[in-house]
């Protein structure tokens, strides 16, 4: 054993000079950083893999905060300082394109991209690659569900329209009647706008992701909210609720319906077991009767950093760290969706996790989060435009909206 | 005093001694602040480093031109100036209850001044809690942080509830200076307790009261850590400080970024200016002038 040497000084204002030392002790040899989020269960696969590397090297995870505008903040401000130690970067599905265009991750190619490719799904297929290079490579995927109470609507329905009248009917029968929406003004809001606008067809970037593509189907997606918005099925606090107040809503029994991720099922399960015999999922509605409802994908992707010392190390150990049994471990214990095709189809896993048809079926439909570098730039003028929900004039917010991606595209203006 | 004037010799030491210091605050405070500077007169977006060039004053037209600024700028004037009004009127009345107990003053002291030892953003949240829908125990069925004007009434509440002892503490000390005879002579003089505090108290207590709004209405322009936790700026509850937030760390456009933090710098700067201005006009040192006339 011995201590890595003791390197970064901070200087606070000027008044207290604080060292700040990372002297934990670590093994002999090569030490890949990891730089990610911290998920339940995820350090028996760092285990599992460390052990698999059989000494040529050792991955240490160094943890990142939960959300994720913490997490690229870290990433970024390392990685402009050129940081040596960032050989894996867990990146969210959405910066790929900014990473890669910054020179920051490095891309992938012979037979290593072969490796990470195969199998994927197309969901999560589409978020690992920029420019017809593959960038990164998935770890997990994502797309929300359509939750409901078995004891309040017997037969889900299957488009929003249907929704939003039994969330009517429900609230003149004085039931329990919220349908739960992230509806806060923060990327939460961007990726159910995202759904309702490519349900309808549409999509908030042209395909090269240069222009804004706002159209009629824009008015349509911002309609719809607005009707959402304005109806019985939106609580008074849908303009706060990220992913952890829709499900408060839930658990308490405020609401009928829900929209958020697999994630919920399993807290259930913790928080308010005895709701778990009514509560129930299906497919996310569709705004189009007959045509399935395009979901956004979530997710998390692997990336090697620009400044890595050990590039060919770094992707050996990302392709196991997502490899199919760590996909499958992860899925089983921590409950997020693989992006295997073949694990959909693992016995095990299914009798494990009931959503995994449900969510299979959907990411064969599924679609990304606009991709373009200014990503961030666009979230951020999106969900402030969409809010507060009650307030959108389908024509007026579609034509500001046009105006305010065109701007964030050129890295222009104020962000609000 | 000959030490003060010394020789070559001794001035060059002393010069010497200076000097690392002098070099200290030149790295950590000059440096930052001039590439500031320097930044806001460039196009320099993180994503794109390559693009970076020289736009004089662009920046400063793009923020200054835009309504996202202004609206900033109102929703911070506006908490500043309510928030330190009712502070100086709340920290008042503390400072005088303060001034005035008898028994366990120590005490008295000591837990009005534990708001202000609560680390803000806690503060922040445990509102941010009450106030949240159903599960909250201010908030019923209630949403008050969804909209404009109740999440600016909770932010300005935040703000109260949490400096009001900072600017008691100020006001006591202006208060202790109020000489105890005067007071006496005035109530012989027949003036009632209200007449003594306005007549006297508060004009002998000027110099303190200026001060303790000049360090508050510092302090409450740079508002960030109470709306970013309460509101994260949604629903038209943005500071100056949340934008430049927003541009410089979540948008990593460091122009932009940098032009707001100069213009913050500039408003702050604006406001102690004309604070001092008329702390400097009205306060030849109060007390000897009340002697005098």
């Amino acid at each position: 054993m011995k201590r890595r040497p003791c390197v970064s000084v901070l200087v606070l204002l000027g008044s207290w000079l604080a060292t700040i030392t990372a002297c934990a002790p670590v093994p002999d040899g090569i030490v890949l950083g990891l730089y990610k989020y911290q998920e339940n269960y995820f350090d028996e696969v760092l285990a599992r893999c460390n052990a698999e590397a059989a000494g040529r090297y050792t991955i240490e995870q160094h943890i990142l905060p939960r959300d994720a505008d913490g997490q690229r903040e870290q990433l970024v401000r390392r990685l402009a300082a050129r940081d040596q130690t960032m050989d894996i970067v867990g990146l969210d599905v959405t910066w790929i394109a900014e990473f890669a265009e910054a020179g920051w991750i490095l891309p992938w190619t012979g037979a290593d991209s072969m490796a990470a490719v195969e199998d994927m799904l197309p969901g999560p297929l589409a978020t690992m690659t920029w420019q017809d290079t593959v960038f990164a490579v998935a770890a997990n995927t994502n797309v929300q569900l359509l939750w409901y109470r078995t004891d309040l609507v017997p037969e889900p329905p299957q488009t929003w329209d249907e929704m939003l009248v039994m969330a009517d009917s429900l609230a003149a029968a004085g039931k329990p009647h919220v349908i739960a929406f992230t509806g806060a003004q923060y990327e939460g809001l961007v990726v159910g706008f995202n759904t309702l606008l490519e349900s309808y067809g549409g999509s908030l970037l042209s395909e090269d992701g240069t222009e804004s593509a706002v159209d009629e189907r824009t008015v349509q997606a911002l309609a719809l909210l607005q009707r959402f918005a304005t109806s019985a099925g939106a609580s008074p606090a849908v303009g706060n609720a990220h992913e952890a107040e829709a499900q408060a809503q839930m658990e308490n029994g405020y609401a009928a319906f829900q929209l958020n991720w697999p994630y919920v099922w399993a807290a259930m399960q913790v928080n308010n077991p005895a709701m778990m015999d009514v509560f129930a999922f299906t497919h996310y509605p569709a705004v189009v009767p007959g045509r399935p409802a395009r979901v956004t994908t979530g997710g998390l992707d692997y990336a090697v950093g620009a400044y890595s010392r050990y590039p060919e190390l770094a992707r050996e150990a990302i392709l196991c760290l997502r490899s199919r049994e760590n996909q499958k471990f992860m899925t089983l214990n921590a409950g997020t969706p693989p992006t295997f095709r073949s694990l959909y189809d693992d016995p095990e896993l299914q009798a494990a996790y009931p959503m995994l048809d449900v969510i299979q079926d959907q990411l064969e439909h599924a679609v990304p989060r606009p991709r373009t570098p200014f990503y961030q730039n666009v979230s951020t003028v999106v969900s402030h435009v969409l809010s507060p929900l009650r307030q959108i004039e389908p024509e007026a917010t579609a034509r500001e909206l046009d105006e305010r991606i065109q701007d964030a595209l050129e890295s222009r203006g104020l962000l609000p | 005093m000959s030490a003060a004037r010394g020789t070559g010799a001794e001035r060059r030491l002393a010069l010497l001694l200076c000097a690392p210091a002098a070099a200290f605050m030149l790295v950590v405070a000059a440096f930052p602040i001039v590439y500031a500077l320097w930044l806001s007169l460039h196009r320099a977006d993180m994503r794109a480093p390559d693009q970076t060039a020289f736009i004089g004053f662009g920046n400063y037209l793009t923020v200054l031109s835009s309504p996202i600024w202004w609206d900033a700028f109102g929703v911070t004037l506006f908490v500043t100036v309510v928030s330190t009004l009712l502070e100086l009127i709340l920290g008042m009345a503390l400072a005088l209850v303060m001034h005035r107990t008898i028994v366990a003053r120590g005490l008295v002291r000591t837990v009005a001044l534990i708001p202000y030892g609560l680390v803000t953003v806690v503060a922040a949240f445990s509102l941010r809690y009450a106030w949240t829908q159903h599960t909250g125990w201010l908030a019923g069925a209630s949403a008050p942080l969804t909209q404009t004007w109740s999440s600016i009434a909770i932010i300005v509440l935040a703000e109260v509830w949490k400096t009001t002892p900072f600017m008691a503490l100020l006001l006591l000390a202006g208060l202790v200076l109020v000489p105890q005879d005067v007071l006496n002579a005035a109530s012989m003089d027949g003036a009632t307790s209200w007449q003594r505090f306005r007549r006297i108290t508060l004009p002998l207590m000027k110099p303190a009261i200026l001060v303790a709004v000049l360090f508050r209405a510092i302090d409450a322009f740079r508002i960030f850590d109470n709306i970013y936790v309460l509101t994260n700026g949604a629903h038209g509850t943005a500071s100056v400080s949340i934008v430049a937030y927003n541009n410089l760390i979540r948008g990593l456009n460091l122009g932009i970024g940098s032009t707001l933090s100069v213009l913050i710098v500039i408003a702050i700067a604006l406001i102690a200016f004309l604070l001092s201005r008329l702390l400097r006009s009205d306060a030849p040192d109060a007390p000897r002038a009340w002697r005098q006339r």
